[in-house]
């Protein structure tokens, strides 16, 4: 049986643009935007937080993209299983923990994937992307494109966090 | 400080913590094994006021939202005030400081919310002796889910607030120097309205809980980190509070005016910081009183200790009740925060309210212009505490200085004095219990700080808490 297209997607391009590769996800999150199927929403933050969780209840699935500090070059693509994880700060919450709040909270089983891209520098200022990052950035682009267009969410899993 | 001076040199802060970031605590015996010094290590950014240099002064207030992701809005309007100074407009039309202000309040309400729903309501809730794995916001979702709701939405409203007068959540451009570039519709105007009351009732149960927890465990509160400090704020001319525009007030910890209506430019005549050898982060303290007496508190408490009287009816009331518990006088209980926090909480929805109800946000003078000066300096009060921005430009419009103290910065000695507190009440022998990291988190927490600056990638945010004795052995290491 083939999967239902899911119809309702967020894009989450989160990361800080002056952190050099931390800003990744909202570059990414910038192109996307102009290009964007119209049932396909796309955001950008800082980092994610717990109000998001009310945004992807209202969605079927939920991207977040991600600058990442090590796993598969130049990108992968991983489902997010939502859990009850606790930090002890305060001010950002996990892909994980934002699907748990999603589920319990609003009672919604919304799906959600990692996209993260690999970056290389992140320890200065700066407002630009590391030359490798930039290539993994247009790959992880083209790659979600193409996503957007099939909808195929879990043949699409790719690579590793690790 | 602590005898062994030459061991605390040897204490590390691993620079990839700017990466994934954690609260690092140092514990450092004497001979009979109390605990000498605590260390608090918050990995702060060095090299942000370079960034800033060179760029021309137009871009600064949205670039110095690239400092932190948790609170780009003060930042943002700390540097438009600053940067208002700089093309010599003193006084914005109505319509751009209302704007602001309902920014600025947008920004605290949402803040002050997530913290009390989501990481102060599990210690109120189920007491800070609870297991860790109940005592967090899974425990709340579970037990008060109503609450759990209550946070999320009002963060959401906050964020609304925001939205609308700042622009884009990740390159806010709403303030810039001498004014602001839009106003609010009135389509805006009354989707804002829309949840308003919603808003209030939910602010003024918070503010119950925090209330009626304080009051019922005010003989624990009272001994748990707590210690005597000094208080500063900005203030208005009046003494009333005002987070957003004001003057310097610093009070002692009876109460007493060290000093009051300091104009902000001068705070460099008042205000200095130390630097201590093993901490990134300086120490700021009250130059009359020298670094060892100088240091004060900052935030939600400091800021109802200073205020003569707070200018919206519901806050003002609460306020009244929380100096009665001290007589008036300054409360230096470290997790009055909370309480603290609500009565803003509070004071925020009710200047959101009548903001919303002030034509002049629809009005269309929007910027000034004046007569180009070479320096400026601005202070808010954002939801952590007093930030201080400082730039100076030159005549290529370019930034050649600028000095940013930071709130968490601002409260550096009081944590670490609230940790030690804790740290020597509750450390048994020569281990980490649970109990005691418990502990030391909820001090920490009280103050609400600022770890994850700048940057985050993917990765948890653990507490590791070390102990090391009076030869600089370690003794033992936990980490959350």
């Amino acid at each position: 049986m083939s999967e239902p297209v899911l119809r309702r997607v967020l894009v989450i391009g989160y990361g800080n643009p002056g952190r050099l590769d931390d800003g990744l996800g909202p570059a990414l999150a910038q192109r996307l935007a102009a290009t964007a199927p119209p049932d396909v929403t796309v955001d950008a933050d800082y980092q994610l937080t717990v109000e998001d969780a009310a945004a992807i209840a209202e969605h079927d699935v939920v991207v977040f993209v991600d600058a990442a500090v090590k796993g598969t070059e130049p990108f992968y693509f991983r489902p997010v299983t939502p859990s009850a994880e606790v930090s002890f700060t305060s001010h950002s919450i996990s892909p994980a923990s934002l699907l748990g709040l999603v589920r319990d909270v609003f009672r919604r089983d919304t799906r959600g994937y990692v996209l993260g891209i690999r970056g290389y520098e992140f320890n200065e200022f700066g407002e630009r992307l590391s030359p490798r990052a930039a290539v993994n950035l247009e790959r992880a682009r083209d790659f979600l494109d193409r996503l957007l267009r099939e909808r195929d969410f879990a043949a699409a899993v790719t690579g590793s966090d690790e | 400080m602590a005898q062994t001076t030459e061991k605390l040199n040897r204490v590390a802060i691993e620079p990839v913590t700017r990466v994934e970031g954690h609260g690092k605590v140092t514990l450092l015996l004497d001979d009979k094994n109390h605990v000498k010094q605590a260390r608090f290590h918050i990995v702060e950014f060095r090299g942000f006021e370079r960034f800033i240099q060179g760029r021309p002064y137009w871009e600064v207030p949205v670039i110095v939202q690239r400092l932190c992701g948790i609170c780009p809005v003060s930042h943002h309007l700390a540097a438009a005030k600053a940067m208002d100074v700089i093309v010599g407009v003193d006084e914005l039309t109505p319509t751009a400081e209302k704007m602001r202000r309902l920014m600025h309040y947008g920004q605290t309400f949402q803040s002050h919310a997530l913290h009390f729903f989501h990481l102060c309501s599990p210690d109120i809730l189920f007491g800070f002796d609870a297991d860790p794995q109940i005592r967090n916001v899974i425990g709340v979702i579970q037990q008060h889910k109503d609450l759990a709701v209550q946070g999320v939405m009002m963060r959401k409203y906050g964020q609304e607030v925001i939205k609308r007068t700042a622009g884009k959540k990740i390159h806010g451009t709403g303030a810039i120097p001498g004014g602001i570039n839009k106003n609010l519709t009135i389509q805006e105007r009354d989707e804002l309205l829309q949840d308003l009351a919603q808003m209030k009732e939910w602010a003024q149960g918070a503010l119950k809980l925090a209330k009626d927890y304080t009051v019922e465990n005010l003989d624990r509160l009272a001994d748990f980190g707590s210690f005597p400090s000094n208080h500063l704020s900005i203030v208005r001319e009046d003494g009333a509070m005002d987070l957003y525009n004001g003057k310097l007030r610093a009070l002692d910890p009876a109460g007493g005016t060290i000093f009051d209506q300091v104009e902000v430019p001068r705070y460099i005549d008042y205000i200095a910081e130390e630097v201590r050898p093993w901490s990134y982060m300086k120490f700021p303290f009250i130059k009359s009183l020298g670094p060892e007496n100088g240091w004060y508190r900052v935030g939600p408490l400091a800021r109802v200790n200073t205020a003569s009287f707070i200018d919206t009816p519901l806050a003002e009331e609460a306020r009244r009740e929380f100096k009665a518990v001290t007589d008036d006088k300054p409360n230096n209980i470290t997790l009055a925060y909370h309480w603290a926090r609500m009565i803003e909480l509070v004071h925020c929805i009710e200047k959101i309210d009548e903001l919303l109800h002030d034509d002049d946000l629809q009005g269309t003078d929007l910027v000034r212009t004046g007569e180009r000066r070479s320096e400026g300096v601005a202070i808010i009060e954002a939801p952590r505490g007093t930030l201080f921005h400082h730039y100076k430009v030159d005549g290529n419009d370019q930034v050649v200085m600028a000095n940013l103290i930071v709130s968490t910065t601002n409260n550096n000695e009081p944590m670490n004095q609230a940790v030690r507190k804790v740290a020597d009440q509750y450390l048994d022998g020569h281990k980490i219990t649970e109990g005691l990291l418990n502990h030391i988190e909820v001090a920490i927490r009280a103050y609400d700080p600022c770890l994850s600056c700048a940057t985050h990638a993917l990765g948890r945010m653990p507490l590791m808490v070390q102990l090391f004795d009076s030869q600089g052995n370690l003794l033992d290491r936990q980490t959350r």
